[in-house]
């Protein structure tokens, strides 16, 4: 047992003691959410040891959007096995908010550990229709417009303030992708240079196939434990010393599409200017975004952004946020890292955006 | 127990059977919109938010007095879409804009006809090209498109 960080962000020490993910694939055709997330949930447990009768708290993070029935996730508890029956909670959101509740219920002092996990096939249905239901119902929604059309029309306003250019998303998305090549659980890993991805076609100018996100099935877990118990579960934990959300309006011609405010503030409230930062795992769906985040949260030029290859290599939606967190504790856990900052986002252009800080003693 | 080969079948019809009022604000506009015309409400500031909400989006307090901004305006961002999608306001080539209307503080997202990403640039001006007056509802679909001021980027 080696101590616990100094926290930003709360007054007990939580950790991130175990994570896994699916293989993050096209399309899953052979089995349903619990199916995939039965192996998941074991290999989570499994890593330390510990059944779902050793977690005090249960959360999970999924949308009932991309099966199109009410109350969809509860089945998706039977890849836990819940009798009898457990402190349970849901968030209609990515996995990473729902890890945010699991931190706050940990401050709270009654349970030292929780299991969180999050899951959701894009394959099923028309993603670009099911996300248009997220915008305003009365100004955007009857217009149908597709994540990658609003994300363009902020790539499009980044070009015009010179701090970017298409080779720019080129090069982000060159990285990405190569860095992919060294994660097994990647879906779209390659090593071409950014000047053969710029001689791609329009996706929806000025944004061209390689800025885009694949569209991913996956599921993900977490474990996280909190003071001595973390350190009986994991050699060296990941503690959350910061973790904080914003978000902004949903009024898109309201918002300077060019700066991430929330995220700013999300990473003031944890603490991400304290130190140095070794690493950061960005939830960047899109290339520009990654320069957009950066920015936001002041990072330097040599902190490593998404060795994993990020969402750019994978985006299984409502699990993309989750896993840069869990992405984020392995290079804690391994040292490769002493200070790591993890992002999640959801909504059109990076309107909301979670932000958590990472260290290891 | 029913005869093999015998199925029974019934109708099942999912649907909302109610009206929602949309309120005094984004009813205005709204109302604006299938009077030909283009309004925003002023926030802190005294700044004009087009489309108008409720509350300044920036700092929470209530919106006030409905203005007319408009028609013309000017583009803020766009992209531009090869292959519309089946949903899409258009089936040809078309871009997305965000349009900020004379003497508006903030952006309107709508479609405009464009056969290539060059025939739409930020800082051009462009006007809506509203359905005709019997087929309009109140609804951001009154506006078919938005065109170029003058022709052409």
């Amino acid at each position: 047992m080696s101590g616990f960080p100094a926290l930003t962000s709360g007054h007990r020490p939580v950790g991130v003691v175990s994570f896994a993910q699916h293989d993050n694939v096209r399309r899953d055709g052979e089995h349903n959410d619990v199916e995939m997330l039965l192996p998941v949930i074991a290999e989570v447990f499994g890593n330390v040891g510990i059944t779902k009768d050793d977690v005090g708290f249960i959360c999970s993070g999924s949308t009932d959007y991309l099966v199109g029935g009410p109350f969809s996730f509860v089945g998706a508890l039977d890849a836990v096995g819940v009798w009898p029956p457990r402190a349970e909670s849901h968030v209609e959101m990515d996995g990473a908010w729902a890890l945010y509740e699991a931190w706050v219920l940990l401050q709270e002092g009654e349970i030292d550990s929780a299991l969180v996990y999050s899951f959701g096939r894009s394959s099923p249905g028309n993603l670009s229709e099911i996300l248009a239901l997220q915008l305003d119902p009365y100004y955007m929604a009857p217009l149908w417009p597709d994540p990658c059309s609003l994300a363009a029309l902020q790539a499009q306003a980044l070009i015009d303030t010179g701090r970017a250019s298409e080779a720019d998303f080129a090069a982000v998305a060159a990285r990405a992708r190569r860095s992919a090549l060294g994660n097994p659980k990647a879906q779209l890993a390659y090593d071409r240079s950014p000047e053969e991805l710029l001689r791609e076609d329009y996706e929806v100018a000025p944004l061209r196939r390689h800025a885009l996100p694949p569209l991913t099935d996956g599921c993900a877990a977490i474990v996280l434990a909190a003071g001595d118990r973390a350190y009986e579960l994991c050699e060296r934990p990941a503690f959350i010393t910061g973790i904080d959300h914003r978000v902004e309006t949903h009024a898109l011609g309201a918002r300077d599409l060019t700066r991430s405010a929330s995220t700013t503030l999300a990473g003031q409230k944890a603490g991400v200017g304290k130190a140095g930062v070794d690493v950061a795992e960005l939830h960047a769906p899109f290339a520009h975004q990654e320069l957009i985040l950066v920015d936001a949260l002041g990072l330097a030029d040599d902190v490593e952004v998404s060795p994993s290859g990020g969402a750019l290599a994978a985006n299984p939606i409502m699990s993309a946020g989750l896993i840069r967190i869990g992405e984020a504790s392995t290079r804690i856990w391994s040292g490769l890292a002493d200070r790591a900052v993890a992002h999640a986002t959801s909504g059109p252009c990076l309107q909301q955006n979670l932000v958590c800080v990472l260290e290891g003693v | 127990m029913a005869d093999e080969g015998v199925h029974y079948s019934a109708d099942h019809v999912l649907e909302y059977p109610y009206v929602r009022s949309v309120g005094p604000t984004v009813g205005a506009f709204l109302t604006g919109l299938r009077d030909g015309k283009v309004v925003g409400i002023r926030g802190t500031g005294g700044r004009v938010i087009v489309p108008p909400t409720e509350y300044d989006p920036d700092t929470g307090d209530e919106t006030t007095d409905v203005v007319d901004v408009g028609p013309e305006g000017v583009v803020t961002s766009w992209s531009w879409v090869p292959r519309p999608r089946p949903k899409h306001p258009l089936q040809t080539p078309f871009a997305w804009i965000l349009v900020r209307f004379d003497g508006a503080d903030t952006s309107f997202l709508h479609v405009m006809p464009a056969s290539g990403p060059d025939e739409v640039a930020t800082g051009m001006r462009v006007r809506p090209e509203f359905a005709p007056e019997a087929e309009r509802v109140g609804h951001v679909n009154d506006i078919l498109h938005f065109v170029a001021v003058g022709g052409g980027a």
